[in-house]
């Protein structure tokens, strides 16, 4: 079957659905390939290439859909497109399916497949065919470019011998796709580099790519993005107002402001107000990459740049990645390609419309004569979901007291109890043992309580140390030794002498070797 | 003559003990304790030379310093990873002191027994004061002195065989003679029976046969426990010889002797009662030797060892943020502190956070470890206790195990059948990256098979644990 791709109609529009290279593995699919003459040009692919690459060149745009089995375009269809669609063809474009109902109907009315690449549900399958992400990967990428090419310094600061420059300071709200690629651009040009966004578990994505997540003082718990497939939910008003206070104190310092907030299938939420505007230095760019939708600023207008009384520049385009067609259409045609690739799992160059399948199911607007948008939930989800921290459960305080007096009522039991025994003990030794023997035992008890009392407080690191230590002090019976060895019988003063040596070592090997170890314990 | 200056002084050396080993409870209070210890230890020495000692002080002197010379000698020259076998050697000595002190108490007494009343009274200092003793304090007195002996033995022998293992002069696996425990019993059946000899009779010969048993019992004691269980070995020994040293104080009525000799045994037996806590093992089972018995079949380890290369350990350890650094034996074996510390160096000196996990079971002595990378200057700030770094396992990208094995097993929480089931382990396995440098595919000392030698995340970096970080240090940039 053939592949064909006709040349973009939209105004502007510079991308191509299919390069040579991405025609060379359809045609490994099993595929032929034709082009609108003139189609690549934009993007710099010129129709030469395109033979060169085994792709049938054809003269109109017409003569395409008549030939082409599988059309594959970028943009949604216009009327005079939807018109030549017939049976049983297949296309294959953005299409927001959701937006356009009456561009869906009327392809469907011609009995058209429809796939839109934009519906390729988010799971990490499909991500090879996920246009979306490549696009807005892009869109990020040149909002920086472009804000760069309107902002009149340096993004890195510098220290030069005609003086001292400061680095820029760059803000993107909304870390999705096009957020991060704005945030690494910015980070790789030498920008200081701040990112906000309402789903506080992409803060650790964002400080991966470089630039400070901006946390606001807010608690209350925010829904998990992955119960809506990885996109941002609607925050609440108590929430939005904390985020606009935080954004008010901080634009005064910003130079740049990417915004790329959305929320599916609804008008931009507004986050960079005209006070906020006003606050920013002379010079200052704001790139709004939620412009189509109405934009995150109110100032934006859309596809135009504006510069406000106090010389900020407002940056509304739509079409970042036309503006780096020949990038966007190797990306977008490997998106297209691949989408292929799942459709043709025999590559035998004949499409299999499995509707079992979640990318194709979820992709698919209309087929075989029935609208099929909006498709059912995707069988996998997309994100797995945080798993719930189960709190702590706070005790009452009646509960908390109820627990320390019963431990306190446990460990005065056992202290009196092993006080008892103890005392018991002693009393019985003292009946029987005469008072001599009793004055010791009262020494030795009273230390073995200090010993216990003293030793619990020792630093675990200082374990070694302490038996060094202790084993240079139980040499302490060196004084048995020595007050025995005054004796009359030479063999008492030769056994003691033989104690006393020995101790000896002990002393001072002891005491030597825990000061050696001690010093050896330094602070970094 | 009179002692009331020696008692003085055995009250300000006895408090300068105490605060010596209270001193141990930081780093920096430990440099000023170690003093008080020494001045304590001198003073009790000098009030005794001075007072009841003086019979022979010039010979006392010449030998003190003589054993002086040698102690310092040998705590000069013993290198940092000898310390668990010079302090089981030293406890030795202090156990033979006690079985000699107390034997010669034993002469003595026979000797003043046989006196008349003017022989007595013409006698001097230590025998002087065993003349006035009454039966009943003679009667304690043969029991003191029993005990001293009995204990003093145990630690004797008991210290040379934990010394021998400590060296590797003596097989460290866990051997014992055929009829087990109950020769220890019948062992300990006989020191009963000559107790009561003893008592009665006061002879030489039951206390002969009594030291025999002890010395028995002190060397099948330690043959039947294993190399791993040496950190309790060795403060429980450490114990004993306070004990030994306390029942001599009783014999001999000196209260220096009795209080240094409980505050020693007190510590030692708090010492062995963390360790075994850190082994989730009761002092018993410990003592008795062996592992308790598995209730069923050990879980089978899946999987297989994946080895890595220092080209590999040192990409991952380039790219980590944090790392984590768990040493045992091995470092010690291998003498790896310096090269660890040095990898330490570099790392941190890239801006990495690296930081040490001990268990509290590391090594063959309590606080080996950080004995070990002192010496090797690793500032301690950054070495951590088990409980105060397992939790960050989760956020570290890298944890490098040198030379540990059982510290770090999964099974002691996975597997209730393996033989350390709920030993309290360091949780390595949740860091990011594992890489264990580990000499060969054996099991550690317990024998037991390591589960987290089979993890996914894990990767063996063979090898003697000095040789491997050498080649890795250059690597690392």
């Amino acid at each position: 079957m053939k592949i064909g791709t006709p040349k973009e109609i939209f105004e502007g529009e510079n991308r191509v659905a299919m390069t040579p290279a991405s025609a060379k593995d359809l045609q490994k699919l099993g595929y032929e390939c034709v082009i609108e003459t003139g189609a690549g040009a934009a993007a710099g692919f010129n129709d030469k290439t395109y033979k060169d690459a085994g792709v049938e060149v054809v003269k109109t745009a017409a003569a395409l859909f008549k030939t082409a089995d599988v059309v594959a375009k970028v943009r949604p269809p216009e009327d005079v497109e939807i018109k030549r669609l017939r049976e049983g063809q297949t296309l294959i474009s953005f299409f927001y399916p959701a937006q356009n109902k009456e561009l869906m109907e009327a392809a469907n009315a011609k009995g058209a497949t429809v796939i839109a690449m934009d519906m390729v549900p988010r799971i990490s399958r499909a991500q090879k065919m996920d246009a979306l992400s490549s696009m807005a990967n892009i869109a990020g990428y040149r909002s920086v470019i472009e804000a760069g090419n309107n902002f009149g310094r340096f993004f890195t600061g510098q220290v030069t011998a005609a003086g001292k420059v400061p680095p820029a300071k760059v803000l993107v709200v909304g870390a999705g796709v096009a957020g991060l690629a704005a945030i690494g651009t910015a980070t790789s040009l030498g920008a200081i580099t701040y990112a906000f966004d309402v789903r506080p578990e992409v803060a650790e994505q964002v400080e991966s790519m470089g630039a400070q997540f901006v946390f606001l003082d807010f608690d209350e718990e925010q829904q998990d993005g992955s119960a809506t497939g990885g996109y941002a939910p609607v925050s609440s008003p108590e929430f939005a107002a904390a985020q606009l206070a935080k954004f008010r104190e901080i634009a005064p310092d910003i130079d740049i402001v990417i915004t790329t907030a959305l929320i599916p299938g609804r008008d931009a939420p507004e986050l960079w107000t005209k006070d906020m505007v006003d606050a920013m230095k002379p010079g200052s760019v704001i790139i709004d990459l939620a412009a189509e939708r109405g934009g995150n600023c109110k100032l934006t207008v859309k596809d135009e740049k504006i510069v406000t009384d106090n010389g900020v520049t407002i940056i509304g385009y739509t079409d970042f990645p036309s503006r780096m067609a020949a990038q966007a259409s190797t990306l977008y045609s490997t998106n297209i390609r691949h989408m292929m690739a799942d459709l043709t799992p025999e590559k035998d160059g004949t499409p299999n419309h499995n509707m079992e399948d979640d990318v194709i199911r979820g992709a698919t607007a209309t087929h075989k004569g029935e609208i099929t948008f909006p498709p059912p939930p995707p069988k996998v989800a997309a994100i797995a979901a945080a798993p719930k921290k189960a709190a702590p459960r706070e005790l009452t305080p009646e509960e908390k007291r109820a627990a320390e007096t019963a431990a306190f009522k446990a460990q005065t039991r056992n202290q009196v109890t092993l006080l008892t025994v103890g005392a018991v003990l002693l009393l019985g030794v003292g009946l029987v043992a005469p008072a001599s023997f009793m004055q010791h035992f009262i020494v030795f008890v009273l230390s073995v309580f200090i010993g216990f009392q003293v030793i619990w407080g020792v630093a675990h690191s200082l374990h070694t140390p302490l038996m060094a230590i202790t084993n240079a002090i139980s040499s302490i019976i060196i004084l048995g030794a020595l007050t025995q060895i005054g004796s009359s019988s030479s063999l008492v003063v030769i056994i003691a002498a033989l104690a006393v040596f020995m101790t000896g070592i002990n002393i001072f090997g002891g005491f030597l070797v825990t000061r050696r170890m001690l010093a050896m314990f330094q602070k970094s | 003559m009179e002692f009331g200056f020696t008692t003085a002084a055995y009250v300000v050396s006895a408090v300068l003990i105490i605060l010596s080993l209270g001193g141990l409870s930081g780093q920096e209070s430990a440099k000023r304790a170690v003093w008080y210890g020494i001045v304590g230890m001198a003073l009790a020495i000098a009030a005794t030379l001075v007072g009841p000692g003086s019979g022979f002080w010039l010979l006392s002197l010449v030998l003190i310093a003589g054993g002086g010379a040698i102690g310092y000698q040998l705590a000069t020259k013993v290198q940092m990873t000898q310390m668990p076998e010079l302090v089981a050697a030293m406890h030795s000595l202090v156990g033979l002191a006690a079985v000699f002190v107390g034997f010669i108490a034993h002469l003595e007494l026979n000797r003043v027994l046989g006196m008349d009343a003017a022989g007595k009274d013409a006698l001097e200092g230590f025998a002087a004061l065993l003349a006035k003793k009454e039966a009943v304090e003679i009667n304690i007195l043969r029991v003191e002195l029993f005990l001293g002996i009995f204990i003093g033995a145990i630690t004797f022998t008991g210290s040379v065989i934990a010394y021998g293992k400590l060296a590797g002069k003596v097989d460290s696996s866990a051997t014992k003679l055929p009829g087990g425990h109950l020769l220890n019993a019948s062992a300990a059946a006989i020191s009963l029976l000559c107790l009561v000899w003893y008592f009665n009779t006061g002879g030489f010969l039951p206390l002969f046969f009594m030291t025999l048993a002890a010395l028995f019992i002190g060397y099948h004691l330690i043959m039947g426990i294993g190399g791993a269980d040496m950190p309790v070995v060795v403060s429980m020994l450490n114990s004993y010889s306070g004990w030994a040293a306390a029942a001599i104080g009783f014999s001999l009525g000196n209260d220096l002797l009795i209080v240094v000799g409980a505050l020693v045994g007190s510590s030692g037996a708090i010492l062995s009662y963390i360790m075994c806590k850190a082994m989730n093992r009761s002092f018993v089972s410990v003592i008795l030797g062996g592992f308790g018995g598995p209730a069923g079949e050990q879980m089978a380890v899946e999987g297989e060892q994946i080895a890595i290369d220092a080209d590999g350990v040192a990409t991952a350890l380039n790219e980590a943020d944090s790392v984590i650094i768990i040493p045992g034996y091995g470092m010690a074996v291998a003498q790896a502190q310096q090269a660890v510390s040095e990898l330490v160096r570099k790392l941190r000196a890239q801006g990495k956070t690296v930081r040490f996990a001990i268990h509290p079971v590391a090594g063959r002595l309590p606080g080996h470890m950080n004995v070990l990378l002192a010496e090797a200057k690793v500032p301690y700030d950054i070495v951590m206790e088990m409980d105060e770094i397992n939790d960050d396992f989760p956020t570290t990208d890298v944890a490098i195990v040198i030379g540990s094995n059982d510290i770090v097993n999964p099974a002691a929480q996975d597997d209730p059948n393996s033989p350390i089931a709920g030993m309290p382990v360091l949780e390595c396995w949740k860091a990011k990256q594992v890489f264990v440098s580990k000499r060969g595919q054996g099991t550690g000392y317990s024998g037991i098979e390591n589960p987290l030698f089979f993890k996914e995340n894990t990767r063996m970096f063979y090898g003697d644990a000095k040789k491997s970080l050498d080649e890795l240090l250059p690597k690392i940039d």
